[in-house]
């Protein structure tokens, strides 16, 4: 139930709602509980609302971060 | 304990529920002995020095038609692939439909082409059948059920007790396409690529496999209730287990995101042209090149290995941890197939 | 899927479980068990899915707290929406409910007796669903937690501007807040630090538990779902330990921030008030629900059609409020695996998708 998946938006429509996609999988999601909506954000989406933007830049941060781990982790093995 | 007295929808599902109602009310009845005993895919049958298989299958499926097929495709292949991997080639498939007043002639006519077409492919022929026709809303639109006989290779002798420590589990290709390709057709996703289904016959991977003679222990196709199903029936209450390497499981990405928007476990999910196949740790390389060379094969892969662990199916996660795996518990996704 | 896969690194995560075995002996050394409660189902099902509790020493304990709305909605909840099928009015509602018991019997039993309920992934089906059938009253089964909660208030909104009167929500709405409250002050839950949830906490914002981490001084960390942020937050969480810190850090900065959704929060505030709630297996928490304000009241399907959701008479034997508390562990329940097993659910725990007894069942037993 608390599930939830980061998409992307790629078109905004009229009616508040969005399509977003996630790998290429595309679904129309309501995008009223978000502020400024706009193509190429990210949102976490929940029950078929998108309820919180994905901050890229936090984001990109952290997945830096597990990259360094990964790579910690190599040199680590390596010994 | 409180049971359920009347049919669910879960009763078809293909997991627990399904197998406590068969279990109770089929066993009993039908299976204490006999070719129904164990419930194989198929039956064993002998006449006079023939050895073959008999096996039979319904199709409810909804939508009709899915990308990658429509139900008669899935009625030849389902039928035929239950032959198949009880070890016999498929030969002859009898046809049953079940019509609701109103349904399109153009619509009954693309499947029975179908039908004709997968027949053609799978090397089958339709000998027998029959057709009602029920008032609208009787059925919805169309039920087929099919019935086959094929007859027994001989090199291979397959069964629960061939299988030991150390056999290694092999998939035909990836898994769960079917499954989420009629989620996908549901629940009216929009896919930049169609998710195709994977329906298709698998005998000419039984074939190929069959070279292997006694290396190969055992085969099944996983349709409801997907891999953790199949697997996880095939350990319980035995002296062995199975632990899967997730990162070896294969999966169509696409396929794995829609599972990921829906919240979905694949490996719970139905496959209508794959099979599982448990042999021997030196004829494993061998069957996954030889599937590899045929387009139904080139996903094959060793995804585990048959393990001491009594009774448990165990996956080693991507991050590197590890859990079981369960059989689902009843309708995951109705009229799947 | 980048912004999925990333946070699933096996090199990354080995690394983390490195440092937090560092940590957990820096703890152990100073007399102490880690003992960690999450309380979101999607940690719950990232823990059981990703085996991360074979990854973490023996002296580290995850505990699965009642952070799944489905199981701590009262037995009288689900009674009364089978009063309401059973009147004729159609149920929709989110899945999970379906086969949790009430005093006597399941939805998913009544719909096999011909009930007209069915099954929505988002609300919004629900309204599409009324909006389609205007010769039925549809009720749609209103439970969760703040995550949830705007997207079902989205209903009362638009079925107020389109003037649909065929639809009403029978409410459950809980609050997190004063859940940990409840568990912080209960002398009977030992536990010294929480992993708080990831999307609940996108809603409400990280100030929502600033109080809460000053009163109590329990270490906590808002992390993400993915097994990398729940390790991470582990890490965290144990360094504090060792540390002797007790502070509030927010991990899932790429989703939660300070103040939260303010369009949600405003939208709550609008339609909803707090309230006194029950929660199943613990008993009532002050001012951890939330209710219909009066002036929505023709969509408050508990006023509309006087049913009550309070009560019932789950089954005796059930100890899903131990399990919940982190008292038991799913695995010592007496009756795991035995009388409740997901086929046949003592329960509520066991019969969520993202229940503790579920997760056991499914991946631990």
């Amino acid at each position: 139930m608390c599930l939830a998946v980061p998409m992307r938006i790629i078109e905004l429509k009229e009616s508040g709602t969005g399509v977003c996609e996630l790998d290429s999988v595309r679904y129309d999601v309501d995008l009223s509980l978000i502020e400024k909506a706009e193509v190429d954000e990210f949102v976490i989406v929940h029950a078929g609302f998108a309820i919180e933007k994905l901050d890229l830049d936090e984001a990109n941060a952290r997945l830096k971060l597990f990259e360094e781990l990964a790579q910690t982790n190599d040199r680590q093995l390596a010994e | 304990m409180k049971s359920a007295e009347r049919i669910q929808l879960g009763h078809g599902g293909g997991g627990r529920l399904s197998r406590s109602l068969i279990n109770s009310e089929i066993v009993t009845r039908f299976a204490q002995k006999g070719p129904l005993a164990g419930l194989p895919d198929g039956a064993s049958l002998q006449i006079g020095n023939s050895e073959i298989v008999f096996s039979t299958d319904s199709f409810v499926v909804s939508p009709l038609e899915f990308p990658g097929g429509d139900i008669g495709k899935l009625a030849v292949h389902g039928t035929a692939n239950d032959i198949a991997v009880s070890g016999a080639t498929p030969l002859w498939i009898s046809l049953a439909l079940i019509i609701e007043e109103g349904l399109e002639l153009a619509l009954l006519r693309r499947i029975l082409d179908s039908i004709r077409l997968a027949s053609v492919e799978t090397g089958v022929q339709i000998v027998t059948g029959d057709t009602k026709v029920v008032a609208r809303g009787q059925c919805d639109r169309l039920f087929i059920n099919t019935a086959g006989i094929g007859r027994k290779i001989k090199s291979l002798n397959t069964g629960i007790h061939r299988i030991q420590q150390g056999d290694k589990v092999l998939t035909s290709g990836t898994l769960g396409d079917h499954g989420m390709a009629i989620m996908a057709a549901r629940e009216k996703l929009t896919l930049n690529e169609k998710l195709y289904s994977d329906t298709c016959s698998v005998h000419r991977l039984v074939a190929e496999a069959s070279q292997w003679g006694e290396g190969v222990k055992f085969m099944r196709d996983p349709t409801r209730g997907g891999i953790a199903s199949v697997l996880g029936e095939i350990v319980e209450d035995r002296s062995f287990g199975i632990v899967l390497n997730e990162d070896a499981v294969p999966y169509n990405p696409q396929a794995r995101a829609v599972a990921e928007v829906l919240g979905i476990d694949m490996m719970h999910v139905a496959c209508e042209g794959r099979m599982l196949l448990i042999c021997s740790p030196d004829s494993a390389e061998g069957i996954c090149s030889a599937w590899r060379t045929l387009p139904e094969g080139t996903g094959a892969a060793v995804i585990g290995e048959v393990t001491d662990d009594k009774g448990r199916l165990i996956l080693e996660t991507g991050i590197g941890g590890r859990r079981m795996v369960d059989i689902p518990q009843g309708e995951l996704l109705p009229r799947i197939c | 899927m980048k912004y999925v896969d990333g946070f699933r690194d096996t090199g990354a995560a080995a690394s983390i479980v490195r440092d937090i075995r560092h940590l957990a002996s820096e703890v152990e050394d100073k007399g102490i068990d880690a003992r960690i409660m999450e309380v979101c189902g999607s940690h719950t099902m990232s823990i059981g899915r990703y085996g991360i509790r074979q990854m973490l020493p023996g002296n580290v304990k995850l505990i699965s707290g009642p952070g799944c709305p489905v199981c701590v909605t009262d037995a009288a909840y689900i009674d009364a929406a089978l009063e309401l099928a059973g009147r004729g009015v159609h149920v929709a509602s989110f899945g999970d409910m379906l086969k949790v018991p009430g005093s006597s019997e399941t939805l998913a039993d009544a719909r096999s007796a011909g009930a007209g309920i069915h099954v929505c992934y988002s609300p919004l089906d629900a309204l599409g669903f009324a909006r389609e059938h205007p010769e039925k009253e549809v009720v749609f089964l209103g439970i969760g937690f703040e995550t949830t909660i705007p997207t079902v208030v989205s209903i009362v909104k638009r079925a107020g501007s389109e003037s649909l009167g065929n639809i009403s929500v029978l409410t459950a709405f809980k609050l997190v807040p004063p859940a940990l409250e409840a568990l912080a002050n209960d002398e009977n839950v030992a536990v010294n630090g929480f992993l708080l949830p990831a999307h609940v906490s996108a809603v409400i914002g990280s100030e929502a538990y600033e109080g809460f981490v000053t009163r109590h001084r329990i270490a906590s960390v808002i992390a993400g779902f993915e097994p990398l942020d729940i390790l991470l937050g582990v890490e965290c969480l144990l360094k504090q330990l060792a540390e002797n810190r007790s502070e509030l850090v927010n991990q899932y900065s790429r989703v939660v921030t300070k103040s939260g959704n303010r369009i949600a929060r405003s939208m709550i505030d609008e339609y909803l008030e707090v309230a006194d709630s029950s929660w199943r297996g613990i008993g009532i928490i002050p001012g951890s629900g939330l209710v219909l304000r009066e002036q929505f009241a023709e969509y408050d399907a508990a006023k509309r059609y006087q049913v009550s959701t309070v009560g019932g008479t789950p089954d005796r034997r059930c100890r899903c409020g131990d399990v919940l508390r982190g008292i038991i562990l799913p695995g010592e329940c007496p009756l795991m695996g035995k009388e409740c097993t997901p086929l046949f659910p003592v329960g509520p725990c066991m019969v969520s998708s993202e229940g503790s007894c579920a997760a056991h069942y499914r991946y631990s037993r």
